[in-house]
């Protein structure tokens, strides 16, 4: 057993898991008048996949995976420029009573 | 910088990623937790352009330049009515750029560090595998969706005989494809998983009616995160992993709480078919009379009250009556008039919609009450005014088990001693039933144009 190695992917399995029960927990606590900035930033956040896309348009030399690279950026960086910015102008308008 | 001090660096942005969710527990802490968001998205991006791999700056200054002009330009123009349409455009492109990513990951496997070209680690092909998939189908459902809540197509759902097989058909056509593909890692058979993917995006969302899209959007929104973090296990990236598991787990929350705000099961929504044909329903009686009012005496009956609840729906932000409601509100409220808003879950076209187009026009939010807060406070209310809502008022929900909306949650309006009804007509409501509670003693109807009539009422106070 102590010479055997967990294989890696268990680790991001956990990390996934407990992640989605983070998740579960967090999300309930959100207010539902906050229902709609919450779509828009969780949108923004899972743009994240850009870090896939950034490794990909990567390297200095052309090939088709630095295309499909530049391609996933670009429309990731849309909606992570569109959603922050679209959050932000939302949670602007929510105010308290004068 | 080296792959532990990477990995640390995407375990902040994670962190990042969780207290942004957590600032939404409050309107007063949100604004804090958007910009630690967009501090995470910021960590992570640069933590990636500094892998010494990631040379090719021009490419990726461009893609950044040119999209967040982009997302930039249409954050700042949109409408807050069009607020459903632009989270489903997004939706789509976290969706395409799932599937570009994997197909990067495909021709390029060395980039990544999961094998070489053709000899890509099983492990990765299931994982790239399935992000394709679901990414797939977020983005032609989510295009399909978008296409419905702008208009582009009708809104009524597409029913056709065998569809139910033929959607089973697909998806096994797909398990069968992906499955040769992580055993022969053809591009060819790739191609065609992905084709069918879309396909099946498309299939599972046009038989749902316009009534069900904020489940629809919800649930895209939880696809979307799923996506992301099976693209993330290919890329053994815990941010994404993270990220990918929040998403999908408020996505699915969202749907949750979407569907018991309709009383419906999920499944059923996913099947489709609601808001199709009502004709066949009860008609409206021509024995039964209604109380028309005018502008003047809602003013009278608002102004003499002590509290008053306005219930929003949709047909006000159609109405763009928002601002002339709050407006009526503040004027009542300078007489001494205690004036609250009560908020179905599913008052806009997603959820929380009606919360931002009431925050727009300059409600307070502390005025505004979710159903369960402000349910119980009807019965004490001297004047319940309902505006561009109908189905939610409904008290057949409780009433007729035969009902399609019956065991709905509803505003319980007929308790409030006077209720004002703003609508055009005697018309039957989304889900196509009438509501006796226009034929109700205590009820006046004020027919016309929700914005007119309010505009009305407020020369009148």
């Amino acid at each position: 057993m102590a010479t055997e190695m967990i294989d890696p992917f268990i680790f991001r399995l956990t990390i996934f898991v407990l992640a989605i029960f983070v998740g579960y927990y967090v999300v309930w606590s959100v207010t539902p008048a906050l229902h709609t900035p919450l779509m828009s930033a969780t949108n923004a956040i899972s743009s994240v996949i850009i870090v896939g896309a950034l490794i990909a348009a990567g390297p200095d030399t052309m090939s088709l995976s630095r295309v499909l690279g530049f391609i996933a950026l670009t429309l990731a960086a849309i909606n992570i420029f569109g959603g922050f910015a679209v959050t932000q102008r939302m949670l602007r308008m929510y105010k308290p009573k004068r | 910088m080296s792959p532990n001090l990477s990995a640390l660096a995407y375990l902040v942005a994670a962190i990042c990623f969780v207290m942004s969710l957590r600032g939404l527990s409050s309107p007063a802490t949100a604004r804090r937790g958007n910009i630690y968001g967009i501090v995470g998205m910021v960590i992570a991006v640069l933590t990636t352009i500094a892998n010494p791999q990631v040379v090719g700056y021009d490419l990726i200054l461009a893609g950044l330049l040119i999209g967040g002009a982009i997302g930039t330009v249409i954050a700042l123009r949109i409408q807050m009515t069009a607020m459903p349409q632009l989270v489903a455009a997004f939706h789509s492109l976290v969706g395409m750029a799932a599937v570009m990513v994997a197909a990067a990951a495909l021709y390029a496997p060395e980039s990544y560090g999961i094998g070489t070209t053709e000899n890509i680690k099983i492990a990765s092909l299931i994982e790239m595998t399935i992000g394709l998939i679901i990414g797939a189908i977020t983005f032609s459902g989510s295009i399909v969706a978008f296409a419905k809540l702008q208009g582009l197509v009708g809104g009524s759902p597409v029913i056709f005989w065998g569809q139910h097989w033929l959607n089973l058909l697909l998806g096994l056509l797909i398990v069968a494809g992906a499955s040769y593909f992580c055993v022969s890692q053809s591009k060819e058979v790739f191609w065609i998983v992905t084709a069918l993917a879309f396909l099946i995006g498309i299939m599972i969302i046009i038989p749902i009616g316009g009534a069900d899209m904020p489940v629809v959007i919800s649930m895209l929104n939880s696809y979307s995160g799923w996506a992301a973090a099976g693209i993330g296990f290919t890329l053994e990236n815990t941010a994404l992993i993270v990220t990918g598991a929040l998403v999908g787990s408020a996505g699915a929350i969202l749907s949750y709480i979407m569907c018991r705000a309709m009383n419906r099961s999920f499944v059923s929504v996913i099947l489709g078919g609601y808001g199709a044909d009502h004709s066949d329903n009860e008609t409206i009686d021509s024995d039964k009379t209604v109380k028309p009012g005018s502008a003047a005496d809602a003013a009278f009956i608002m102004k003499s009250a002590e509290s008053v609840i306005i219930v929003p729906g949709y047909g006000l932000a159609v109405a763009q009556a928002q601002h002339a409601v709050r407006e009526m509100a503040d004027l009542l409220t300078e007489s001494g008039v205690r004036v609250r808003y009560a908020v179905h879950p599913v008052a806009g076209r997603m959820p929380g919609h009606m919360n931002v187009l009431l925050a727009e026009a300059n409600v307070p939010y502390d005025d505004v009450f979710e159903l369960d807060q402000i349910n119980s406070d009807f019965s004490t209310t001297d004047v319940a005014f309902v505006i561009g809502a109908n189905d939610v008022t409904n008290p057949a929900a409780k009433r007729n088990p035969q009902s399609p909306i019956a065991g709905m949650p509803i505003l319980d309006v007929e308790n409030s001693r006077t209720v004002l009804f703003v609508k055009r007509s005697l018309s039957a409501g989304y889900a196509g039933i009438d509501n006796e509670l226009f034929y109700q003693d205590s009820t006046m109807m004020l027919f016309g144009d929700a914005k007119q009539m309010t505009e009305d009422i407020v020369k009148s106070l």
